[in-house]
């Protein structure tokens, strides 16, 4: 039981993330916890792709290849997510800004209809 | 599972909710800087240099410049519209 | 729907997502025994067949390669929305502009950042140049080349940030960035081969120009991610310029 910790630990973050996202009353607030939603899944990748006494898949004159290594294919995925995302908040703190140029306030509770 | 594994998981999961809880924006970016900096330590425990590299410059430097950036605006601006109820 | 309801129904949602959630990954291996072949696969043939020495770079940008030309096309959408959004101020007259007056700086702060700023930048160059042997590539050196830029700013003021990220120059070398890749891939088509195959002499592995054309997608990610962080950080620095 005590070797589906890691898995647990994703889904805990994800759940409080969106707990965080709903009960936001600031749209910065909001932008963070979709963040940490977001870590909680490279969390989950990275955690199925490891194996027990292995290292890392690079292969150097130390480690020639065909030394047991963890799964290379989770790496991949998680590395192009960090950084796309961390674009795609710069985005939403944009549309914050803009939001609160129209409305001047930026409580979600406030900015209902869809207007600018 | 050697201990390092179990201390940074109950770490990453105690970061997450301090970051959640914590709902002035102004503040919230501390718990978020150091959450960043901890799932890269935990990236590299999981053997994953290449993630590890990614996660350290955009959680703790990026995305928190971001934040105080919109920040300051949001504040200037509502500064300068109380000047301006104020005065008219 | 006010507040309180909102709450509860999140509430009764919780507790079947919960559920269901704790159902999915109860149905994984335990953690630390990764079963599956695909990881094994590519960990076994990456070096004889790519001459590539770090597998994460070898999948994102050869096995992999037209997802991760998505996720670069995610970023430069992004870049483009941010510029979209926020220069809206320019149609603002002059006088209603919200500025922000800049605090006085230490002279010691401006003289570390501008050395330093050189030094990241070559750094971060000399991470994505080795990502096919080491752990790097063009995502980490291209973010760490575009939060280097920030020391002009943190260190002499918005007109050093200025000068140094002019729109004229950076944005034509975001859309080349982002043309050499498509690019790559097409001149395979024009050779025969499908789209973004792997047509250049592969070298020895271990060598900095190994893998074929993983080292000249690295190159073109390299300079789209330096470049869009660049250019949206610009745009947030712009919003609270400081008055003339």
């Amino acid at each position: 039981m005590i070797l589906y910790l890691p898995y647990a630990v994703a889904v805990w973050v994800f759940l409080i993330g969106l707990y965080g996202l709903v009960t936001t009353r600031n749209f910065i607030h909001a932008v963070l916890c979709l963040s940490v939603m977001q870590s909680s899944t490279y969390i989950l990748l990275l955690s199925i792709g490891f194996r027990r006494h292995a290292g890392a898949p690079i292969w150097s004159q130390t480690t020639p290849p065909g030394s047991p290594s963890v799964d290379p294919v989770m790496h991949a995925l998680s590395l192009t997510d960090i950084v796309v995302g961390a674009t795609v908040m710069a985005l939403l703190l944009a549309m914050t800004m803009q939001v609160h140029r129209k409305t001047n306030s930026v409580d979600p509770r406030r900015a209902r209809s869809l207007q600018g | 599972m050697n201990p390092y594994q179990y201390v940074i998981y109950a770490l990453l999961a105690i970061f997450a909710t301090v970051t959640v809880l914590t709902r002035d924006p102004a503040l919230q970016i501390f718990p978020y800087a150091l959450y960043g900096m901890l799932l890269a330590i935990s990236f590299f425990i999981l053997q994953a240099p290449d993630v590890t590299l990614s996660e350290l410059t955009v959680g703790t430097a990026l995305i928190p410049f971001l934040v105080l950036v919109t920040l300051a605006k949001i504040r200037a601006r509502e500064a300068k519209l109380k000047e301006g109820k104020d005065q008219g | 729907m006010t507040d309180r309801a909102r709450v509860w129904v999140m509430g009764l949602s919780f507790v079947p997502l919960a559920a269901f959630l704790i159902w999915g990954i109860s149905g994984l291996n335990a953690f630390g025994f990764y079963p599956g072949p695909y990881g094994d696969i590519i960990n076994a043939i990456g070096d004889w067949q790519r001459h590539a020495w770090n597998m994460a770079t070898a999948v994102n940008f050869d096995y992999r390669g037209f997802d991760t030309m998505g996720e670069e096309y995610i970023m430069f959408v992004s870049v483009v929305g941010v510029a979209l959004i926020l220069r809206e101020r320019e149609l603002e007259d002059k006088s209603s502009r919200t500025t922000l007056a800049e605090s006085e700086r230490a002279d010691g702060v401006g003289v570390l950042s501008f050395v330093l700023l050189p030094i990241v930048v070559v750094f971060g160059i000399y991470m994505a140049l080795h990502g096919p042997n080491t752990p790097g590539g063009g995502f980490q050196g291209g973010a760490i080349v575009g939060t280097a830029f920030l020391f002009a700013y943190l260190g002499s003021g918005h007109k050093a940030f200025a000068a140094i990220g002019k729109t004229e120059v950076v944005e034509p070398l975001e859309a080349l960035g982002a043309l050499a890749y498509v690019g790559i891939g097409l001149v395979a088509l024009f050779l025969g081969d499908e789209f973004l195959t792997n047509y250049l002499p592969l070298g020895t592995a271990g060598n900095l120009w190994s893998g074929g054309t993983i080292w000249a997608i690295n190159i073109a990610v390299l300079l789209e991610i330096g470049t869009g962080f660049l250019l949206a950080t610009g745009e947030f620095l712009k919003e609270i310029q400081p008055p003339e």
